[in-house]
């Protein structure tokens, strides 16, 4: 019986221990990347809007910069890349209502400018975007 | 007290002067009515014979608007729809009645390597369908970067078919380089073949359909009612956008002279003037974004007759530019808040229509 608990427990860390792995990447491992894909990507597509300091363009363009929408509403922003965004949303208490286009970007594209803008100007995740996830979220 | 004060007005003066946003007064004066609802992003349009508007949505949708209906026109080729490249400007041959042939630019991902480039095209149409059509020029090569396609299209009065295209996010290689495409206002034969004049046809390896060089994306180009000259606005990077009035063989100076810095606010070079480089005839810094131009020729806005207006993206207005001795004296801002412009065109009736992303395509009014 006691044999039974051991095995259950040590099988049951070692699976936390390899989810923990696979979704989360540590802190330090975050600092020492720097995005330079999804830097570029950036640049390219998104900067003219958002600007350099990811503070987008009061009341036209939402910020990234330290922006709830960004944070909390993972797979809305990926859905947002991907398919392009039309209509009413609200980023830090305001309210923007424009339309971003569909840029064209490959999943992998998305998942690299994802994991830049949710690690840059004060933002932190540690939770990275993975290609397959992007590749997951429909229209 | 009195040093708290001074640097209280100097945050002040640095938070008003670090928003970028232009001083240009609003004219309240004027409106709009809605001609074409319900577009995403009409880039460029043209009035046909019957005064129905053939359309170019980016998203690579070719529209005929009749009697309030959208027709699609079906059988364009493969369009590059990827940052600010797809289906974008559209223009009638000066001839169109007798000829139908219509152009159009796009971004084309034909050829080897990947990503696209720009490309014109000529087609007629028929049955809502696009026939014979003929890709007049593609630039090369390919590329994945998302930017600066410039593809506005202009005949002048020789019936010379007159586009643009941007340097395609390569600065430092494209623009100054004859070899090469991109960065360019090109000069062809309606049906596309190289005009035996144009200005470096005796240049080697030179892409002899270039007309002048050292452009960085210029997004709009219209022929001056009265001087008939090629008149071109293009974007800058952060500050720096420009008119230049497009003379053969002349080089524009991008990004060896500018009156712009990077996003990032860090210097490009310290020029803004070199010999043998032209000045542009007028520049906006902070820039205003601009797309779609059009002259007032008509009699149908009273004093405002021979002004130039300019689409502003990034303000969402129409500038209207008071010229005068061949310079800018004087902006204002019509339409204000409206929307991004995209688009910018005089009707044959006189009236000016605006294309406006999200909105439609409008025209403007004066009260």
């Amino acid at each position: 019986m006691i044999k039974y608990r051991f095995i259950i427990t040590f099988g049951a860390t070692l699976l936390f221990s390899c989810y923990s792995e696979k979704k989360k990447t540590t802190a330090e491992s975050i600092r020492t990347q720097d995005f330079v894909s999804g830097k570029q990507v950036y640049d390219d597509f998104c900067i003219n809007c958002h600007m350099v300091n990811g503070k987008g363009v009061p009341n036209i363009f939402p910020p990234l910069a330290s922006s709830d929408y960004l944070m909390s509403k993972r797979e809305e922003s990926i859905r947002s890349i991907k398919y392009g965004l039309k209509g009413p949303i609200e980023v830090n208490g305001k309210k923007y209502n424009g339309v971003m286009a569909q840029q064209g970007l490959s999943n992998k594209e998305i998942s690299d400018v994802m994991n830049y803008i949710t690690n840059s100007w004060n933002n932190k995740n540690v939770e990275l975007v993975t290609e397959n996830e992007v590749s997951k979220v429909q229209q | 007290m009195k040093l708290k004060n001074i640097s209280y007005f100097f945050i002040l003066f640095l938070s008003v002067t670090t928003c970028a946003q232009d001083k240009n007064t609003i004219n309240t004066k004027n409106s709009y009515e809605i001609v074409v609802p319900e577009l995403n992003n009409p880039w460029g349009f043209a009035f046909l014979p019957d005064h129905s508007i053939l359309i170019t949505e980016k998203e690579g949708k070719l529209i005929h608007f009749k009697d309030n209906l959208k027709t699609v026109i079906s059988g364009l080729p493969e369009i590059y729809v990827r940052g600010q490249g797809g289906l974008l400007d559209i223009a009638l041959h000066p001839n169109y009645k007798d000829n139908g042939w219509v152009y159009f630019a796009y971004a084309s991902p034909k050829g080897e390597e990947r990503g696209g480039n720009t490309a014109i095209m000529r087609a007629k149409i028929k049955n809502n369908t696009l026939v014979n059509k003929q890709l007049l020029y593609k630039a090369t090569p390919n590329t994945t970067r998302g930017q600066h396609f410039g593809s506005r299209i202009v005949f002048d009065v020789n019936g010379y078919l007159f586009f643009t295209i941007g340097e395609r996010g390569n600065r430092d290689v494209n623009p100054q380089d004859l070899t090469r495409d991109c960065g360019k206002v090109y000069r062809l034969k309606d049906d596309g073949t190289i005009p035996k004049d144009n200005p470096f046809v005796n240049v080697a390896n030179a892409k002899t359909a270039i007309y002048s060089y050292g452009h960085r994306n210029p997004q709009g180009m219209e022929l001056h009612p009265i001087t008939k000259d090629i008149w071109t606005h293009e974007h800058g990077p952060r500050g720096g956008d420009e008119i230049n009035i497009i003379k053969p063989g002349k080089n524009y100076g991008w990004p060896t002279i500018t009156h712009g810095k990077n996003y990032s606010g860090t210097k490009i070079t310290d020029k803004t003037a070199k010999k043998g480089m032209e000045q542009p005839l007028h520049y906006w810094t902070p820039s205003i974004a601009p797309s779609g131009m059009a002259f007032i020729s008509s009699n149908k806005y009273g004093d405002w007759k021979g002004n130039l207006l300019v689409g502003s993206l990034k303000f969402n207005y129409l500038d209207r530019c008071v010229l005068k001795d061949g310079k800018v004296i004087k902006e204002e801002r019509l339409l204000d808040d409206i929307g991004r412009i995209r688009s910018v065109e005089e009707g044959p009736d006189g009236f000016i229509y605006v294309g406006v992303e999200n909105l439609g395509i409008v025209k403007l009014t004066r009260s």
